[in-house]
């Protein structure tokens, strides 16, 4: 197996306080990779260092190597454009553009520059709509507002935003904890469907999730990472006591 | 012209934004390969390297139009002695040369009676000064267009040949939007060192003539005198010694202001208070925006409201009562100031009470207090740093506020603590020294950059002060 | 028991004070309006004297052939006396002077703007309403009293003998007062209209708005999102929060000291005017700039971000449309205190009396407020209405953008 996204003695500070310890972590190329852990452990922290969604923030800095298809994603010749174009993103709470549903779906396609025609865009939008298994419950109001969609739906209008810039890696972060449990299913359906073509990694602060959906899973615990793994290994037989604390529910 | 131009600028910078747009999808369809920025980029860059040059020419020409006039109009060879002239004798002399630019270039015979009284009346080199001048202003006209026109598609052209497929024009314009909306926020600053640098600068040149002591100490105030003052060498501080005496004019502004406080402070106060605590929402709603309305109102209406029926008003009553109570009186300027003021003491007096957290409320009916008496016990002490900066906000505001005074209160300075008693403000005396000759070199102009010093200094000061009470305030209930 | 009363009497006279407050204050908003329209209303309309006028050849020098350029240069003064002894028979000098008085001093325009438009009236007698003076327009709308000793009127007995016969043949009418809004400011109440003034204004809002809006709106951008939250920041937001509650006086004094003096820009022009207005106006745009950008949610931008959208991308495709509505009622607010500002435009010379209409921002001209200021300085009793009715236009200008920036709250303003 390959792996797509290597990382090594990976350090975060916010300011004075120090978010993640020293973290060595490899992601394989078309596997769903849960990472878990109670809240505030880091997770979502280095899960954002993967597409340098840190640099928003201005105190976060990030020491440490992280490496996509071997090459250095903080290095100076990388583009961060370039790189969130081959890394996408899924938001905890649904966050659509309060643009038709066209828009947003189009908008990375057009910042990339993928095509300057008029059809080809619509069959880029409509193929990223199928994928997210969206297209049938919005093919008659494409021009609607995203925003005008139920919290399911715009979830999955998120995900198809990512799929249509054609990402390699999509990270998402606790995509369905805004969400009820019918359109949690849904999501949780399409994303064991789009590791076919696509490496997902996924935070998530449930375990039923995790074991549902993914194939590795690490475990975090206050800025360290206490245990990888295969998800049946980690959920079965894990080697850390921390671990089995957290998954039969001792904490967290 | 100048606007025709402007427009035709921007009709060509359209232009250049398809013409950089086309080029480079041109490129990219021949060499069928991704370009390294998208189309529209190179659009926009073309549209900032046109645009920019241009806009800064014009801007340039605009301001310094007039000054160009009369370098090219009033030459020594036609009045040689110019050098001599006054600033004002100048003024008139261009006035008249520009009036007569517009006519001088017409046949006699079309010309209107008054038009023609003008050209017998001018001289001859002042008709030359005109002809000049009026052949100026094509010249200037046609070059503008010229400029715009012919420059920006000049500099279009040739840097549109730099577009290629591997130029990557992106980061390019980013930067050129990033520093506009940075030098957008430069501007916003300098405009603080303007204010602040305008008034120093034109201050300490009053201060050549008239003694810094005898300014903010001296008790009389003569701005007449300095009419005999032409220049700073020849000055004699004493002459000036009882000119300009600061001290009545700032009684004066805190005697107005002090009747417009003791207005405004009780029923702003009173106002906030019933509309706070005691008020249904729905009488709030409309009463709130009512009284607001005070605040939008334009002061000059104030003024012509204090200064046609408040003071008429006034006088008479004072008549019928046996009280002299003159027509300029610091009463009906700080009356109306007051009622101005209002909406500034009750909306943000409001805003503190209401921010006073309910526990502290409902503690103290809890005891049995009634509702007055937790306003008066609880509430106001709790809010009272708050009022209290809403206080000193709405007097900054009674210090600078100028129509009112200028149109209801009196010009001549009167060292009173008396309300009935005619009062000059700072305010007041700014606009009065500016309005006929501006000057630039003579005490009577500057005197007004001074006093607006003294009047920044004083209302910045009390601003400080209310927002650190606010702000102390604030952190207490959040 | 007793003392229960005496605290309940207590809280009752405190909520009467609180009501006294809330009532006095509505009751000068009313004062002050019902105060300002019952003096202005009058300005609308304008008295005028039935008069027959018989187009003499020999009191023109012109006649009907006469080219349209060659009527508006001729003067008409001979006709309009010629009229007043065709109306009114043997006249003394004295008496004629006296009848010329009542009618306006711009009898000889009317005659001829009636002319231009009718040339076939020459050798005829038409009868026209011709314009009153303002003296006689205030005695006939009783703004001044009649019953003074003589030496106290501006209008004499003789004048007043033939005013009563006037009425008594129901000669004097009224007339809607087109000239307030077609003219510019004159030395005769009765021609003076407002449009000069408000045409200045007009250009120096524009100039106000060029400048501070995108200027505004760029610094906003600028301070929310691309600095680092730090000092500089601090200080910035420091500096423009106190530029909000510099007097507006002050800013005028920066117009003269700085684009007057140092810069060299021309006295009197809305160019300059406008600039001032618009230095005072941006502090105000840059606050509800900032807020409504600070109003849009980070998500928004995180999700732009996260599909590889560069920063300036992310705020000029997302951010800054989303905050345009509140950022559009911000400007909206500061223009229309811009409008109402009176001291900045005194301070840079637009209080001048000018008749003619500006035709851009760099010919010389007063503003809607300066107007207002000049009129009710002027000692004529004729200007007071004037003054009036100015401030009625002000005031509607004032309420319609303050309307207009309510609805565009109302309808566009995205809510998060």
């Amino acid at each position: 197996m390959v792996n797509i996204i290597s990382t090594k003695n990976v350090n975060v500070h916010y300011g004075d306080k120090q978010a993640i310890n020293n973290i060595s972590l490899d992601f394989m190329k078309n596997k769903v990779t849960a990472l878990i852990g109670p809240s505030g452990c880091g997770k979502s922290t280095f899960l954002r260092c993967l597409n340098r969604m840190n640099d928003v923030i201005e105190i976060c800095k990030v020491e440490g190597q992280i490496y996509m298809n071997d090459t250095d994603i903080y290095s100076n010749e990388i583009e961060v454009e370039h790189l969130r174009e081959k890394i996408g993103m899924v938001f905890q709470k649904p966050n659509p553009f309060p643009k038709s549903i066209f828009d947003n779906v189009a908008y990375g396609p057009r910042i990339h520059g993928f095509t300057d025609k008029k059809n080809e865009m619509d069959e880029i939008v409509v193929t990223a709509l199928k994928k997210a298994g969206l297209f049938e419950e919005v093919k008659d109001r494409l021009d609607d507002l995203g925003t005008s969609l139920s919290g399911g739906q715009q979830q999955r209008l998120c995900i198809a935003r990512a799929i249509a810039v054609k990402p390699e890696v999509i990270l998402m972060d606790e995509p369905c904890s805004a969400l009820d449990p019918i359109a949690t299913s849904i999501i949780e359906e399409l994303i064991t469907e789009l590791k076919e073509s696509y490496t997902i990694i996924i935070v998530t602060h449930s375990m039923q999730q995790a074991a549902r959906v993914s194939d590795k899973t690490a475990f975090f615990h206050l800025g360290n990472l206490i245990e990888e793994g295969d998800t049946t290994k980690i959920f079965t037989k894990p080697d850390n006591q921390k671990t089995n604390d957290y998954i039969t529910g001792r904490f967290g | 012209m100048q606007y025709l131009a402007l427009l035709l600028l921007f009709a060509v910078s359209y232009g250049f934004f398809y013409f950089g747009k086309n080029r480079a999808l041109k490129i990219k369809f021949s060499n069928n390969a991704r370009l390294a920025s998208l189309p529209d980029y190179y659009g926009y860059f073309l549209v900032l390297i046109v645009l920019l040059p241009s806009l800064l020419i014009w801007f340039f020409l605009l301001i310094y139009k007039p000054t160009f006039e009369e370098m090219y109009v009033m030459t020594p060879t036609l009045f040689p002695d110019l050098a001599n002239w006054s600033d004002s004798k100048l003024g008139l002399i261009l006035n008249k040369i520009t009036n007569l630019s517009l006519i001088v270039n017409i046949p006699e015979v079309d010309l209107m009676k008054g038009q023609l009284s003008l050209l017998n009346m001018s001289s001859e080199s002042e008709k030359i000064a005109a002809k000049n001048l009026a052949s100026f202003d094509s010249i200037y006209g046609w070059s503008v267009v010229v400029v715009f026109i012919l420059l920006p598609i000049i500099i279009g052209l040739l840097v549109s040949r730099l577009i290629n497929q591997k130029l990557n024009v992106q980061p390019l314009v980013e930067k050129i939007i990033i520093n506009i909306i940075r030098l957008s926020s430069i501007i916003a600053i300098l405009i603080t060192f303007g204010i602040f640098f305008s008034l120093i600068f034109e201050a300490i040149k009053f201060f050549q003539f008239v003694n810094f002591m005898d300014f903010f100490f001296n008790t009389s105030w003569n701005p007449n005198r300095a009419w005999v003052i032409s220049s700073a060498e020849t000055v004699d501080k004493e002459v000036l010694k009882d000119a300009f005496g600061w001290i009545p004019l700032l009684t004066g502004t805190l005697l107005v202001g002090s009747v417009a406080m003791f207005v405004a402070l009780p029923l702003g106060l009173a106002s906030a208070i019933y509309l706070a605590e005691y008020a249904s929402p729905k009488v709030r709603d409309i009463a709130k925006p009512i009284i607001e309305i005070l605040a939008g109102i334009p002061t000059v209406v104030y003024g012509f409201f204090a200064a046609l029926t408040l003071a008429p008003m006034l006088k008479q009553f004072g008549d019928s009562v046996g009280i002299n109570i003159s027509a300029e009186s610091a009463l009906a300027a700080g009356l109306a100031m007051g009622v101005m003021i209002i909406p500034f003491v009750s909306s943000l007096s409001d805003d503190v009470i209401r921010s006073v957290p309910n526990p502290l409320r409902e503690g103290s009916y809890a005891l049995g207090a009634t509702k007055s008496e937790t306003i008066k016990k609880v509430i106001l002490p709790a809010a009272l740093p708050g009022v209290m900066g809403s206080f000193l906000l709405a007097i900054s505001r009674a210090i600078g506020e100028t129509m009112i005074v200028v149109m209801a209160a009196s010009l001549r300075a009167n060292l009173t603590f008396n309300p009935l008693e005619p009062a000059t403000t700072i305010t007041t005396q700014i606009v009065t020294a500016l309005i006929g000759d501006v000057e630039f070199t003579n005490p009577k102009t500057l005197v007004a950059f001074a006093l607006g010093l003294t009047l920044f200094v004083m209302t910045l000061i009390l601003n400080v002060i209310a927002v650190v009470i606010v702000r102390k305030y604030r952190e207490k209930y959040e | 028991m007793s003392n229960i009363k005496k605290r309940l009497s207590a809280e009752r006279r405190f909520k009467f004070y609180g009501q006294v407050g809330v009532f006095l204050s509505l009751l000068f908003v009313s004062l002050l309006i019902i105060k300002i329209f019952s003096t202005g209303s009058g300005a609308f309309f304008r008295t005028t004297i039935e008069t027959d006028i018989f187009f003499d050849p020999e009191l023109m020098n012109v006649d009907q052939n006469s080219s349209d350029k060659e009527i508006s240069r001729a003067s008409f003064e001979k006709l309009a006396d010629g009229v007043i002894d065709f109306n009114f028979k043997n006249l003394s000098e004295d008496e004629f002077i006296k009848i010329r008085e009542m009618y306006t001093r711009r009898f000889d325009y009317q005659l001829r703007d009636y002319f231009l438009k009718n040339k076939e009236v020459i050798n005829n007698t038409v009868t026209l309403e011709i314009s009153a003076s303002s003296d006689l327009d205030q005695i006939v709308k009783g703004n001044y009293p009649r019953n003074v000793p003589e030496s106290q009127r501006k209008i004499n007995d003789y004048q007043l003998t033939i005013l009563d016969e006037l009425t008594s043949k129901e000669k004097i009418g009224s007339t809607f007062n087109f000239w307030f809004f077609t003219n510019g400011d004159s030395r005769d109440p009765e021609t003076a209209g407002i449009l000069g003034a408000i045409m200045g204004s007009l250009y120096a809002l524009m100039i106000c708005l060029v400048f501070s809006f995108p200027i505004g709106l760029f610094a906003s951008v600028y301070l929310e999102e691309f600095t680092k939250p730090g000092k500089m920041t601090d200080l910035i937001e420091v500096n423009i929060n106190n530029l909000a509650a510099v007097p507006s006086i002050v800013f005028g004094l920066l117009g003269l000291g700085m684009l007057i003096g140092v810069f060299n820009m021309p006295f009197q022009v809305p160019l300059v005017g406008g600039l001032t207005l618009g230095f005072m106006t941006l502090p105000t745009i840059i606050i509800a700039c900032r807020s409504s950008l600070r109003a849009v949610p980070p998500s928004i931008r995180h999700g732009a971000l996260a599909l590889g959208a560069t920063k300036v991308q992310t705020t000029f495709h997302h951010v800054v449309p989303l905050a345009l509505p509140g950022t559009l009622t911000g400007t909206i607010i500061g223009m229309a205190q811009a409008l109402g500002e009176t001291a900045p435009l005194l301070m840079v010379g637009m209080v001048a009396f000018v008749m003619e209409i500006p035709g851009g921002p760099l010919d010389p001209a007063t503003g809607l407020p300066s107007q207002i200021y000049l009129w009710s300085e002027s000692a004529e009793r004729g200007f007071i209405e004037k003054t009036s009715a100015g401030i009625m236009l002000l005031l509607l200008f004032l309420i319609v953008m303050n309307l207009a920036a309510i609805l565009i709250r109302r309808k566009v303003e995205v809510k998060w």
